[in-house]
């Protein structure tokens, strides 16, 4: 395999946007594509992050309507399917296809309009991520799957319920703080731990603001290989490892306050980039929910089982504390599309390694590290960045 | 080789009061609810048994914002069946409201509760149904 850079990167406001998934896409894409200093006739492939542009806007197969959107119709351009994870899955297929040699040059993003379903239409689709035959029909959804998730954690831990809901209140807290910074954010207002505690309950124990919002929005980035990279760009972006790991419906994980499909993923990705949770500068992780967080930063070996809430509490999750997580303001803040959710937590690391990142600049990130799940904890994809 | 334990099968059977697994020949796993193969050990050779429904709940939550096509509140649990593996259904005959901790660990009987389908879920299903033991 040779070496890879990311040699531009591109993303549209996340909230509630008038414009459709591929108008979101294509000003994502020319955004990356103008950074590279190419033009689209340049681009060799189009791998898309999209999950429920069927339900949305009633598109199929949107992938080559991008494409053709910016002036490359006739390029393979494929849509990429892994839930929430959908664009991260797409981002390393791209990876691994310019590392092995066969394309020189790929565009890899994803797009999402989830405002437009409404939140019973949207939680009922979020919904087809679960077991469709063994777990739907009893109703679940995913802040319910996340809601178990937290009462396990809990009595495993012996964290008394009331005490891991104001750690998890402080998650929230950080991330709006964060995402206050963030021009592109849905939510750019702080928030207080009481403010948490007093909003309506979604699924026991997740109130509103344990939540991540419905969101739509689009991203993309430019994927080349290393020697191509240094004749577009001053500031490449490299990938040192990449990882993938499923875990099958929830009811096969059985404790899963472990999430298997991360553990398998992470430390995939550490073992390709030759480094450890340790080295890592920056993190853009999956904090649909608070205790997502929570789960996160511990599979991810940044924190020991059972301790990630009260690192959560000391502040070690900050901009200024030992590992910072998720400074874009993650999908809590700054909102979560989930199609393209991944290829913006890919462009937050590049931006904070080019360090340009303003008042949330993460000072001297050289290593960031991306961290997407999809479904009930189904599928995690993990990418390791360097300058 | 033919599907051992489809859903239609499954479905069928616990609508008749039999909640139906798989026991492994090879490594005496069970698999429930059903797979191709054995969860534990991949094999093919699995007969098809009733399984006891007893078991105890390993966590829960009390779902208020429900999806489109059902109505909150209700209670979804996972309980860790006698025979080893978890399966997920509603915690029945209970408030929701006073669904707290202490239902972590408590013992439960399974039966199962018939659900209407909506346009994308190809007809009606069946949930198991977990009912507090005395």
């Amino acid at each position: 395999m040779r070496e890879v850079a990311v040699v531009g990167v591109g993303m549209t406001n996340f909230g509630i946007s008038e414009k459709t998934q591929i108008e979101m896409f294509s000003e994502a894409a020319m955004e990356a594509i103008t950074e590279s200093n190419i033009e689209p006739r340049d681009i060799q492939a189009l791998f898309l992050g999209n999950v429920l542009g069927d339900f949305e806007e009633g598109q199929m197969n949107m992938a080559p309507m991008c494409a053709a959107d910016i002036g490359i119709p006739n390029i393979p351009a494929t849509r990429f399917e892994g839930a929430c994870a959908s664009a991260t899955v797409a981002l390393r297929d791209a990876y691994m296809w310019v590392a092995s040699g066969f394309y020189d040059m790929v565009l890899a993003g994803g797009t999402e309009k989830a405002m437009v379903m409404g939140t019973p239409m949207a939680t009922r689709t979020f919904a087809m991520g679960s077991d469709s035959r063994y777990e739907s029909f009893a109703g679940i959804t995913f802040p319910g799957a996340f809601g178990m998730a937290a009462h396990l954690y809990s009595k495993k831990y012996g964290i008394p319920l009331e005490k891991l809901k104001e750690q998890m209140a402080m998650v929230s807290v950080k991330n709006h703080k964060n995402g206050v910074l963030n021009p592109k954010a849905q939510f750019r207002k702080e928030i207080t731990v009481e403010k948490v505690l007093s909003g309506i309950v979604i699924a026991d124990p997740l109130q509103l603001l344990d939540c991540c919002p419905f969101s739509d929005g689009a991203a993309a980035l430019v994927f080349a290989s290393a020697d191509k990279a240094k004749d577009l760009t001053k500031k490449p972006i490299y990938i040192a490892g990449t990882g993938q790991g499923s875990a099958g419906p929830l009811h096969n994980q059985k404790d899963f306050t472990i999430v298997k499909s991360r553990v398998i993923s992470s430390q995939q990705a550490y073992k390709q980039a030759g480094i450890g949770p340790e080295d890592i500068d920056v993190c853009e992780l999956h904090d649909c929910f608070t205790i997502a967080e929570i789960l996160a930063i511990e599979a991810m070996g940044f924190f020991e089982y059972g301790k990630g809430s009260q690192a959560s509490e000391d502040g070690e999750t900050a901009l200024d504390g030992k590992i910072p997580i998720n400074p874009s303001g993650g999908l809590k803040a700054k909102g979560h599309p989930i199609g393209a959710t991944g290829a913006a937590q890919a462009y937050e690391i590049v931006k904070q390694l080019r360090e340009e990142c303003g008042e949330r600049q993460v000072k001297g990130a050289k290593i960031g590290m991306t961290d997407t799940l999809g479904g009930d904890l189904a599928t995690v994809c993990n990418i390791i960045f360097r300058r | 080789m033919e599907y051992k334990l489809t859903y239609e099968k499954y479905k069928e059977a616990l609508i008749g009061g039999k909640f139906l697994g798989l026991k492994c020949n090879k490594c005496g796993a069970y698999t429930v609810p059903p797979k191709k193969v054995c969860l534990e050990c991949t094999s093919e050779d699995m007969d098809i048994v009733e399984i006891s429904g007893k078991g105890e709940i390993r966590t829960f939550t009390v779902i208020r914002v429900p999806p489109e096509g059902f109505e909150g509140p209700y209670i979804v649990g996972m309980v860790e069946l006698d025979e080893g593996p978890w399966v997920m259904g509603n915690i029945v005959d209970l408030d929701p409201d006073k669904a707290g901790m202490d239902l972590i660990g408590k013992k439960v009987t399974t039966g199962h509760k018939v659900v209407k389908g909506d346009k994308f879920s190809a007809g009606d299903g069946v949930a198991l149904a977990f009912s507090l033991q005395d």
